[in-house]
């Protein structure tokens, strides 16, 4: 492992390096990603930009606008969070599934995202809640919606100097609520082999659908939203077997791959068993 | 390459050693201080053999760099003992049969303690997550949860 370390203590100084530096300079936030990759040498920055001392790129605020997390929140202050385990539960469930204790006090959400794995468990749930992105770079500011922000297995729509900001989410809607269900061979620190994420939001009264997000992680080339999945279940009093429909839409959707962690026969099976089950999960919660 | 000053605080004691920026804050902790207790093993995160604490929190010390830890509070194993008593959590693991090797035992007993001193009195489930990313080949794990309940009181 050999680079450069630099040390920006401003954004502008930042971007300005990463911006000048293209291909021999890459960020590095809590290193549990990129560290790895550097070590196996699967990329071999001249620079490491380290943007822990730039301001504002830091902590969660809620309010009526929704919440707002900043790049460098840790994957166990997300964990741990009150507010979080209050507002939007499944963000908290799913950080909670993020390799180990020492993992996620070091990984941070911004990594996580932009470190654009497809089985990243940040993304499903934040594409299945409608949050967006506020990216930073040398051109000014821009806002990209989470299911947007994937360009490819480690690959973002960030450009030339471009940071991730902060992610916002929306105030959560009353009688809603999600679910992640994450398949691994092991109940910790193993990547997901499928990753299910569902937002379920019921009308004012009863128990018709109003509104549903779907996204899965591990099944595609980008963490994706299962859009054709959604239109089954949205304005419809959501059966067991409406929810199997679901399941069998999702399986279309996804074009999972064959790897060490499972096929992608089985990917797909299990693709629609868990949108089943992530989206009878958070229709229960939504009802109470 | 040059090096970099960097100052850290182990167990109370500060150091000040050069280093070059890409080294870990493991190998700096073991073969620049000399501290050789912190273990390697995976040097990838996937061990928690070089698990210490940052600032209270545990980490894995092959994940983060050297220069990283610039004037950070660290905890190594060396620093669990206070005036030749051995912590709560090394007796219980001696008294439980939960070292066998040893190779695992300093990173579980950091992680161990930082559990306890955010959580006192965790349930076995607690435990089990605490550890999760500290892998032991020789006990089985029984052993270690069960050492680590004891000194929670609530095994
Ligand atoms: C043992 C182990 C187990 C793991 N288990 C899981 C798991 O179960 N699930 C999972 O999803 N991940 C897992 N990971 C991967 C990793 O821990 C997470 O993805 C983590 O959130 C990465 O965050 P980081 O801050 O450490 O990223 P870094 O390594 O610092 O950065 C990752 C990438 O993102 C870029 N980047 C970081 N921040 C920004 C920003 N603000 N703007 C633009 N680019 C940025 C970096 O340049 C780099 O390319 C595991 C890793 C290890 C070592
Ligand atoms: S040596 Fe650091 S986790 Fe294995
Ligand atoms: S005692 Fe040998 S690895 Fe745990």
């Amino acid at each position: 492992m050999r680079f450069e370390f630099v040390q920006p203590s401003a954004l502008q100084e930042a971007m300005q390096f990463l911006a000048s530096h293209q291909d021999e300079a890459a960020i590095l936030a809590g290193g549990t990603d990129i560290l790895v990759q550097v070590k196996q040498k699967k990329r071999l920055p001249k620079y490491l930009v380290n943007i822990k001392g730039v301001s504002g790129l830091d902590g969660i605020t809620y309010n009526g606008q929704g919440l707002r997390l900043g790049a460098l929140t840790t994957i166990r202050t997300i964990e741990t969070s009150p507010i979080i385990k209050e507002k939007y539960p499944v963000l908290a469930e799913a950080a909670a599934t993020i390799g180990s204790v020492q993992v996620r006090n070091r990984g941070t959400l911004g990594g996580n995202l932009c470190n654009a794995s497809p089985a990243a468990d940040m993304a499903a749930p934040l594409i299945a809640l409608g949050a967006t992105a506020r990216i930073l770079g040398p051109q000014g500011e821009r806002t990209v919606s989470m299911e947007e922000f994937f360009a490819g297995p480690g690959k973002t729509v960030l450009g030339p100097g471009e940071v991730l900001a902060e992610v916002a989410v929306p105030p959560p809607s009353p009688r809603s609520a999600g679910a992640y269900i994450k398949l691994g061979p092991r109940k910790a620190m193993d990547i997901a082999v499928v990753g299910v994420a569902a937002v379920v939001t019921l009308e004012s009264q009863g128990d018709r659908c109003r509104d549903v997000r779907i996204a899965l992680g591990s099944v595609a080339p980008i963490p994706l939203r299962a859009k054709k999945a959604e239109t089954v279940l949205r304005g419809q009093v959501v059966s067991y077997d409406l929810a199997v429909t679901a399941g069998h839409k999702a399986m279309e959707e996804a074009s999972p791959i064959t790897d060490i962690r499972g096929s992608a026969e089985y990917r797909r099976d299990m693709v629609g068993v868990l949108t089943r089950r992530a989206v009878l999960r958070a229709l229960e919660a939504a009802r109470t | 390459m040059v090096k970099q000053v960097v100052q850290l605080r182990i167990n109370g004691e500060d150091y000040e050693v050069a280093v070059e920026p890409y080294r870990t804050l493991l190998d700096c902790i073991r073969d620049d201080i000399g501290l050789t207790g912190t273990k390697k093993g995976c040097d990838l995160g996937d061990c928690g053999a070089c698990t210490v604490l940052v600032e209270g929190k545990s980490v894995n010390s092959c994940l983060m760099l050297a220069v990283e830890a610039q004037g950070k509070d660290v905890t190594t194993i060396e620093g669990l003992a206070q005036n030749g008593n051995l912590h709560p959590l090394q007796e219980a693991f001696i008294q439980y049969g939960a070292v066998q090797c040893g190779y695992c035992t300093p990173g579980m007993i950091l992680s161990a303690k930082a559990l306890l001193d955010e959580n006192p009195h965790p349930t076995e489930l607690e435990v089990r997550q605490a550890i999760a990313g500290n892998l032991c080949r020789c006990t089985g794990y029984v052993k270690i949860v069960e050492a680590i309940m004891a000194v929670a009181g609530t095994g």
